[in-house]
């Protein structure tokens, strides 16, 4: 419920327009009504053979309804999906601004296919919100207005006989039949998931079916699952076949029982003849207005989910508060990371426990561990993705939650293991660092890099597309990108974040080289589980399950036959 | 027009089906008319001769039974039509896996994995809409109309003549609109799937985007790129609704016609008021399924369009086999395979994955292949495990051509373990129980220990009972891939084909693993793509792949005393001699 009105709530800039929707959408079936009611009535007056001239306005009047039908329509449905797509174009924006403030932290969750099935499936689904769940109702609610009004001109017997018919074809019947096929329609929904996750296991899982020659027990397996949801949906459209037809059935049978209720007026008397054929076909053609409804509820669950999972991400806090007024620029670029412990989340353990270590101005630390030892938590917390539960991380004398996260990401470049490249040309993939930057500028920091002369020799030379309908690029060409760009950056701090993992041991080599080149002058931090390129560090910091379990430079390390020995023991077990 | 061969041939697996359908439709049509006629007679009874409710019940009765039997029509052609439809869903799904089977895991590797996974889930689904709702209205839209103006044109001619010639045009108008609307909409898919591309591409790149200080100029570009989408968007249903509006002109002009028409000669009593009330009656009911179908295009598009992916891999050409129904059995516990000047390409694949590829793997031994990615190693055990037969060459076991064995017994003989095990969505057991289905729950214990796996499982929630995979509980690399050994001790074969893990395991684990293996291979013919040098060490026998070709063979230091390309492998890495 609460989830409906937040919907409303997003709906509301619009509902002058959306409320002229609704009018044509009345107007639409009016005109209906009204060509059928004034057809039965020119034909049941000129069966009285009266001077042609008279029926010059009923016959007028028919033409008019059958042209205006037509046109009110067409506005109808231009005006509602005009205001409708122009909804889902602002809710689009609406959803990347309150998403932008969480990356990466809180969006750490969620696969990025499932956040673009939110942004662009979900929202699209909300069109249905207003199209499908809250115009048929308003117009149904119009429609019958009038026909009451018209009804209980002659008697108001027929005029709550119709309202009846109304309540039972719009809302009795669908909400009836959903809850009698709710537990079916829960049952069919399982186990078409169920089915999926199989075939899902099928395709994905080849390799081991065929291997292990399961492909006839699967195709049993899958046998019987298709077998269990044919016999559900077959339940289930029993059911739901149901509604259409008894949506028929009702505006048929307000039809009948008028005529039956009218005939001993006419009989009497009370009523003229000639407007019976006319109440037949006002009420019959007055159901137009039911015949959506049924299909509210469907409409409403799926956007109600929808919405849900859109406010799940919008109602999440950003993992950090920006401070009210930024530190600025520090005179001094050293790091001193001192008795930092910080837990995702109040009931797991600790990630990382008392960490302390010091990176004074232009020197070099590494941190290394087996993987899950809290390296790449404490990237996010030197870069501010997330904040620290105790002690301190100080940035030229002052701790970084005095800055705000972007003075603190311009004062750090950061090379990391899965640079990611956007579907555009070389050249503003590089200017990603720095807008500004000339050609020249771009072509310098190439070069230094070492992948101006590839570059170069691309089809299209710095205007190639790259990224993923791109231009495929090796795993060292995309390093050397990121490089290029952290070096176009030049940041005084530098974060190498598994910079070379990945890559083949001949070109890792290089890429160290080209390493080398970029920390020069800069604060740097590494962090890695290859032990390759340590021997430059001041300073090595081993790191297991969050806590400092060695430190000391490469040769001091290898002497003590601890973790980082074996580490490197086993990496240089590697041949390929 | 939209109706699809292949689909039509699935759809005549339930003949009956579309006999119903179309009967049924006949049998709508029918009472259509009849519902007409009776109301018309009513209301022409009370009005113009005078009759009383009792004089005209009987007719009231009548025209009551027809309006209940129209509802248990709509009703029973609904269910019918959706029966059938998830009758032929389950059909092609099937056919779908079993030749998905059959195509084998080559074919359904990288890329094309979510796609297929896709097809078989959505695809599959969106031809529910195309059987259970377009086919049904198609038949009604031909046989309503027609069984109308059978009883219309002997009444009269006028206004038979005014909907036998307006009713072409709808369904033309419809062909016509439909065609451009196709391709404004492949257009709008193009358009959608730039709009994604971008917005996935900013999604991915986000923490990137923050790094850089970028990621609120991005607003503003997704602004533009959405309200163009929306632009395109009712560009193409303008066009839609432009049709409509056509449609709707016509059919409610010709009601206003017949209605008119009607009243003039009613006028110089030339027809009589009843016949003229049913027939201003029928008129809208004649227009009515071809406007209904008109709605249903949209599904009728849709299922086409899927119906095109799932019958080209119906149609997907299955790779060669000889097998043979009397197929041989090699000795079970003695295997002696040799592969004699095997080439091998890819489906599709422009340059051979290997090339005149000739070496011995004798009973009982242990050998390595050892090589840069892309040398061949992995398709040296794709054809072993007989996911493809070699091009050029043949594959000996125990002297028998590997080809004339029928593969699922062959493939009874080999325990593989891959690099990336995949879990499937069960319990811990029924996923160890892949090795021998029949195994008890004693012997999974005991294959789970030998793994090594025994004490991790033991930790999980519900231990063998846990559910993991897909909906399941995710585990670790080190814990899935002591759970493939499981099933690989379970299964207990003489031939053993193993792709060792890389990276990403600490040093723990990896030294559980490592004495797993090594109980596994005991005793064993083993042929391993190796990656560590403790593996090549304890070979019997290194093949060093490189384009496809052995280029070297032989132990460990004999290699290295070569200096040739197995030196520069495992010295690279070290940036030291051995």
């Amino acid at each position: 419920m609460k989830t409906f009105f937040r919907l409303l709530r997003l709906l509301a800039p619009h509902w002058k327009m959306m409320l002229w929707a609704v009018l044509l959408g009345f107007c639409t079936i009016g005109s209906n009504v009204g060509l059928m009611a004034t057809s039965a009535y020119l034909i049941a007056w000129a069966a009285l053979h009266p001077p042609i001239l008279n029926l010059m306005g009923a016959t007028a009047a028919v033409r008019f309804f059958g042209i205006a039908r037509a046109v009110f329509r067409y506005l109808e449905r231009y005006f509602s999906h005009h205001v409708t797509f122009r909804l889902l174009s602002q809710l689009r924006v609406w959803f990347y601004q309150a998403l932008e403030p969480l990356a990466p932290a809180r969006l750490m969750d969620y696969r990025s296919g499932d956040l673009l099935s939110r942004i662009v499936a979900d929202v699209e689904t909300l069109k249905n919100f207003y199209l499908r769940v809250l115009s048929p109702p308003l117009v149904a609610l119009m429609i019958l207005g009038p026909v009451f009004a018209l009804l209980a001109h002659f008697q108001t017997k027929f005029a709550y006989v119709v309202l009846f018919f109304f309540l039972l074809a719009g809302v009795v019947v669908p909400l009836g039949i959903r809850l009698l096929g709710r537990r079916v329609g829960r049952q069919r929904v399982e186990t078409r998931a169920r089915l999926h996750a199989h075939l899902v296991d099928s395709i994905q899982g080849m390799t081991e079916i065929v291997a292990f020659h399961q492909a006839e027990q699967r195709l049993t397996r899958m046998n019987s699952l298709n077998r269990e949801l044919l016999q559900l949906q077959g339940r289930m459209s029993t059911l739901a076949g149901l509604t259409g037809s008894l949506t028929g059935f009702a505006m048929n049978l307000a039809m009948w029982t008028v005529l039956v209720l009218a005939i001993p007026m006419v009989e009497s008397g009370e009523m003229k003849g000639i407007y019976l054929a006319m109440l037949a076909l006002a009420v019959l053609s007055s159901f137009e207005a039911v015949a959506p409804l049924p299909l509210i509820f469907p409409h409403l669950e799926e956007s109600l989910a929808a919405a849900k999972r859109l406010f799940d991400i919008t109602d999440a806090e950003p993992a950090v508060q920006s401070p009210a007024v930024s530190a600025g620029r520090p005179e001094k670029y050293d790091l001193q990371v001192t008795g930092v412990s910080f837990r995702y989340d109040a009931e797991s353990p600790w990630t990382l426990k008392n960490l302390d270590f010091c990176l004074p101005q232009g020197g070099r630390v590494a941190v290394v561990g087996p993987s899950g030892a809290g390296k790449s938590t404490l990237v996010n917390l030197l870069l501010r993705f997330w904040d620290y539960d105790r002690g301190s991380i100080c940035l030229g004398s002052r701790i970084i939650k005095e800055y705000s996260q972007e003075d603190i990401l311009s004062l750090i470049g950061v090379v990391t293991q899965r640079t990611h490249l956007f579907n555009a040309t070389v050249r503003e993939n590089l200017l990603l660092a720095e807008p500004g930057a000339g050609q020249e500028e771009v072509i310098q920091a190439a070069r230094r890099a070492r992948i101006h002369s590839f570059i170069e020799s691309l089809p299209q030379g710095y205007e190639t597309y790259i990224g993923e309908g791109g231009f495929k690029l090796s795993g060292g060409q995309r390093q050397r990108l990121a490089i290029a760009r952290a070096l176009l950056k030049d940041a005084p701090v530098l974060i190498l974040d598994e910079a070379t993992a990945g890559l083949d041991p001949v070109t890792e080599k290089e890429v160290m080289e080209d390493i080398y080149e970029l920390m020069k002058g800069r604060t740097t931090l590494v962090i890695t589980h290859r032990l390759t390129g340590l021997e430059v560090m001041d300073e090595i910091v081993v790191l297991d399950r969050g806590q400092v379990v060695e430190r000391g430079t490469q040769e001091e390390l290898l002497r003590q036959h601890g973790l980082f020995r074996k580490m490197w023991d086993l990496a240089h077990q590697i041949i390929s | 027009m939209m109706i699809d061969k292949r689909l039509l041939g699935e759809a005549r697996k339930v003949r009956l089906f579309l006999a119903f359908t179309v009967g049924l439709g006949l049998a709508a049509g029918l009472i259509v008319v009849l519902q007409a006629a009776s109301l018309a007679r009513v209301v022409n009874q009370v009005y113009l001769q005078g009759r009383n409710l009792k004089e005209v019940w009987p007719l009231l009765i009548m025209l009551l039974g027809l309006i209940f039997l129209r509802a248990i029509l709509a009703w029973g052609s609904e269910v019918l039509s959706h029966r059938a439809a998830a009758r032929i869903k389950g059909d092609l799904r099937r056919q779908l896996l079993q030749r998905l089977f059959a195509l084998g895991p080559l074919h359904v590797r990288g890329e094309r994995t979510g796609e297929l996974v896709n097809l078989m889930t959505e695809g599959i689904e969106a031809l529910e809409d195309y059987f259970a709702r377009y086919l049904p209205q198609l038949a009604l839209a031909a046989i309503i109309p027609l069984t109308i103006l059978v009883f219309v044109f002997p009444i009269d001619l006028t206004s038979g003549l005014i909907l036998f010639l307006t009713a072409p045009l709808i369904p033309f108008f419809m062909v016509l609109i439909g065609k451009w609307a196709d391709h404004l909409t492949k257009r709008q898919w193009g358009h959608l799937s730039r709009m994604s591309a971008h917005f996935l591409d900013v999604l991915q790149g986000l923490t990137t985007l923050k790094l850089f200080g970028k990621s609120k100029a991005q607003i503003t570009v997704i602004a533009r790129i959405s309200d163009e989408f929306r632009k395109t968007t009712m560009g193409v249903l303008r066009v839609a609704f432009l049709s409509a509006l056509v449609l709707e002109m016509l059919s409610t002009i010709s009601t206003a016609l017949v209605a008119v028409a009607l009243g003039l000669r009613l006028v110089y009593d030339r027809i009589s008021f009843e016949h003229a009330f049913f027939l201003l009656l029928l008129a809208p009911e004649f227009y009515l399924p071809l406007r209904l179908l008109g709605n249903q295009f949209h599904a009728g598009m849709a299922g086409v369009t899927a119906a095109d992916r799932i019958f080209e891999v119906l149609q997907t050409p299955l790779p060669k086999t000889g097998d043979r129904q009397e197929g041989l059995q090699p000795e079970t516990q003695l295997l002696r395979i040799s592969f004699k000047e095997v080439s091998f390409t890819y489906p599709g694949g422009d340059r051979p994955a290997l090339q005149g590829v000739t070496f011995d793997l004798r009973a009982g031994e242990r050998v390595a292949l050892v090589g840069p990615s892309g040398a061949g190693k992995t398709s040296i055990a794709n054809l072993l495990l007989r996911f493809a037969d070699p091009g050029e060459g043949i594959i000996e076991v125990n002297g028998i051509p590997l080809q004339q064995i029928p593969a699922d017994q062959w493939r009874r003989l080999i325990s593989y373990v891959p690099q990336h095990p995949y879990l499937f969505y069960g319990t811990v057991a029924e996923n160890i129980l892949l090795g021998r289905p029949g195994a008890s729950m004693d012997q999974v214990r005991e294959a789970a220990e030998l793994a090594g796996a025994h004490e991790f499982i033991m930790k999980l929630p519900r231990g063998y009972d846990t559910p993991v995979g897909e909906l399941g509980l995710r585990l670790s690399g080190g814990q899935a891939r002591r759970l493939a050994l499981a099933r690989a001790f379970l299964k207990d074969v003489p031939l053993l084909i193993l792709d060792e893990a890389t990276a990403g395991l600490d040093p723990a684990s990896e030294q559980v693993i490592q004495e797993a293996l090594e109980r596994l291979m005991q005793g064993r013919t083993v042929l391993v793509i190796a990656h560590r040098l403790s593996t090549v060490y304890r070979a019997d026998r290194i093949l060093v792949l490189a384009g496809g070709q052995v280029v070297e063979q032989g132990r460990h230091q004999e290699l290295v005393d070569m200096k040739g390309l197995y030196y520069c492998l495992v010295t690279a890495y070290r940036g030291e001699a051995v």
